[in-house]
């Protein structure tokens, strides 16, 4: 369960960012779209403890992240929250098994071998990361997000960069693994090929200094 | 609760090894700009490795062999190079002096010890020695095998001499004229081998030990000038010991410029030819083996222990001023000589810490400069749950295994650099240096991790502070 309500961001010399209220259950997926510009990483990365509201609240399953100081939201992240970005980024030097077992509170590697077979990239688990297609980069980021078993998925842009196959593909994968899980799935996106076959959909819209919601 | 302390700790542990595993990874994976840092560090290390232990086991083997030694009298000379030849046999010998005349020093009521020397000749590149047992003593010799030379011609080995040689008891050798190998063999005085010392740790190891009477010997045999018809009068004086005359006070000058001679050959190896046709000439005109009066010889040196050092004070510069010979203070020279290596030393070890320094820089500089191409690898990082502190941890990890890499490689580097020290200073100087582990390099290791650090410190602060957010909004 994801609860945000009042919830309102200011980077300094720039106009408040003001988010409607969300609520999204377990198991099921919220796409949030929107211009570039008003703030739809901003608001993934308040979800993930990135940064600190001005206002408002977040509470994932009763933890309210906004209230954590800065080390407890590390942890909580580490512990609860998977991230895919839009670029896959990984340690270059490590192989992908390594990549995956990255997170301090990922799971053993018997666990990573297993979410690879199901995210079908144990083949590479012994290469470097950037050995890999696209396609297979962004499927490896997937099964890193879900290595220590999160809460919430949080995907930024996670097909902006995918052919359509594997845009479809990621999309699959990503609410798979939300099942499997049991997490709630917001991905921030501007990509339309996303639009079907999501619980709920929220755009951002920027009026003056304000996003709302439609 | 403990389970979940436990667990906690797990998690760092866990946290850690990652951490380590991912800085030697990074390491490894630019492996151009590490092995620039690790050479310069390695460099560095190792030049200041070898200053270190050569010094500390020169000036340990110095001392060693310095033991109990107050007063080294000889010819006059350079008092350095008297202390070099008398005391650790690496350098030629000032000249001679008059055996009457160092016996009435000898018998001094405040000397305690004294041990005359005459060097002879050499075999195989290690110093013949004629000595008194005091002298075995002194080093607290032991004798594997054998015992200590009975009468003439016969050689006590020291530990390496034996080692290297191969020669065994019963066993006979020639020496060769001088320093030098192969130079002129003495083939008409053979020495026998009656015993072999157990290792010393000392100048001893590398010196074939004999009594007086047969460096006399065959020097008197093979260099004496004295005329045929003399030579009765010569015996008879040896059967009646310590009689004196004041005729003879002729011969012994002309002994003394002879064995002053003897010494030029090892500074003037070109000498050899016409020495060797002196000798076969020497050699139709004498074929008797006596030895004259033995007041009347030459010894090289007299190595003296006074009673208490202060009954003394005065004795080196009575010796100087009143006889033929030159009294020195051996620990004087030594530290003189040290004084003078330091110097030297010093400026190697300051040069060395500047490529150390370098070595720091370049740490420094590749660290930071990979900071940008590496930010998204640190934004990642902290998005799956690392600290700010963890980040710090990483770049300060990268410091120190560039740092100990480098520490461990030069380590390695100059123990072989010692080991081809070692084979010439051997050959030259019969010195040799071992690689055991001394307390400075111990020193030299924090050093060297304490520049690792400090090189890191500002990649890694710039790493913990790094506004992740911002870096992931970056398109």
């Amino acid at each position: 369960m994801l609860h945000i309500t009042d919830l309102s961001h200011q980077y300094s010399n720039s106009p408040k960012i003001v988010f409607p209220d969300i609520s999204a259950e377990k198991n099921s997926t919220l796409l949030i779209k929107g211009a570039s510009g008003c703030g739809k990483t901003t608001l993934l990365h308040l979800l993930a403890g990135l940064i600190s509201p001005l206002n408002g609240e977040i509470i994932l399953n009763e933890n309210k992240i906004n209230e954590l100081s800065a080390s407890q939201k590390d942890r909580f992240r580490g512990e609860h929250i998977g991230i895919v970005f839009q670029q896959s980024y990984f340690i270059k030097s490590l192989s992908v098994l390594d990549n995956l077992l990255l997170s301090p509170y990922a799971g053993s590697s018997s666990k990573a071998i297993q979410i690879a077979k199901r995210l079908n990239i144990q083949e590479f688990l012994s290469q470097k990361p950037n050995q890999l297609s696209l396609g297979q980069q962004q499927r490896v980021s997937i099964a890193r997000a879900v290595m220590n078993t999160p809460q919430l998925i949080l995907a930024d842009e996670p097909t902006s960069a995918l052919d359509d196959k594997n845009c479809k593909d990621v999309l699959n994968l990503l609410k798979q693994e939300a099942q499997v899980n049991e997490a709630t799935l917001v991905i921030v996106t501007h990509d339309q090929r996303l639009d079907d076959s999501v619980n709920q959909s929220i755009e951002l819209k920027p009026i003056k200094d304000v996003c709302y919601a439609d | 609760m403990t389970l979940l302390i436990k667990a906690l700790n797990l998690n760092r542990l866990k946290t850690y090894a990652m951490l380590i595993k991912m800085a030697w990874k990074n390491i490894i994976h630019k492996p151009l700009n590490s092995i620039l840092c690790v050479c310069l560090l390695l460099f560095g290390v190792s030049i200041i490795s070898v200053l270190i232990l050569i010094q500390h086991q020169l000036e340990q083997k110095f001392e060693r062999d310095l033991e109990n030694i107050d007063l080294v009298v000889g010819a006059k000379g350079s008092p350095l190079q008297l202390v070099l030849s008398a005391v650790y046999h690496i350098d030629a010998p000032t000249g001679n002096i008059n055996f009457a005349e160092a016996k009435n020093l000898m018998n001094n009521p405040m000397v305690e010890e004294a041990i005359p020397m005459a060097y002879g000749d050499s075999y195989h590149g290690y110093r013949i020695l004629g000595i008194t047992e005091d002298y075995l003593n002194k080093y607290s010799a032991q004798f594997r095998e054998g015992h200590i030379f009975q009468k003439s011609m016969q050689a006590v080995l020291g530990a390496k001499v034996a080692r290297t040689s191969k020669l065994k008891i019963g066993d006979t050798f020639y020496g060769s004229h001088g320093q030098v190998e192969g130079v002129h063999v003495h083939d008409e005085h053979a020495y026998q081998v009656v015993g072999i010392l157990e290792n010393t740790n000392s100048v001893v190891d590398n010196l074939v030990l004999t009594n007086i009477e047969s460096v006399w010997e065959v020097h008197n045999d093979n260099h004496g000038h004295e005329p045929e018809a003399e030579e009765a009068q010569h015996s008879k004086n040896h059967e009646e010991h310590e009689h004196h005359d004041d005729s003879e006070n002729e011969r012994e000058h002309e002994h003394k410029t002879n064995h002053e001679h003897e010494n030029n050959h090892k500074h003037e190896g070109n000498h050899e030819h016409q020495t060797k046709q002196e000798h076969e000439n020497e050699s139709k005109l004498k074929k008797s083996k006596t030895i004259h009066n033995p007041d009347s010889l030459d010894i090289t040196a007299v190595l003296l222990k006074y009673k208490t050092r202060n009954s003394a004070m005065g004795m080196p510069r009575y010796i100087n001023q009143q006889t033929n010979m030159q009294a020195v203070i051996p620990a004087l020279e030594v530290n003189r000589l040290f004084y003078m290596l330091g110097v030297g030393t010093t400026t190697l070890k300051w040069i060395a810490g500047g490529i150390i320094f370098m070595a720091g820089f370049s740490v420094f500089l590749v660290l930071y400069s990979r900071l940008r191409e590496r930010q998204y690898e640190l934004a990642l990082m902290r998005s799956v749950g690392y600290r700010p502190k963890d980040l710090l941890g990483l770049l300060l990890y990268e410091g120190l295994l560039l740092a100990g890499i480098g520490y461990i490689f030069g380590w390695l580097l100059s123990r072989i650099g010692l080991y081809f020290i070692s084979r010439q200073a051997e050959n030259d100087f019969n010195l040799h240096f071992g690689g055991q582990w001394i307390n400075e390099e111990i020193s030299l290791l924090f050093l060297t991790i304490f520049i690792g650090v400090v090189a890191s410190l500002l990649p890694a602060w710039k790493a913990m502070r790094m506004d992740v957010s911002a870096t992931l909004s970056k398109q």
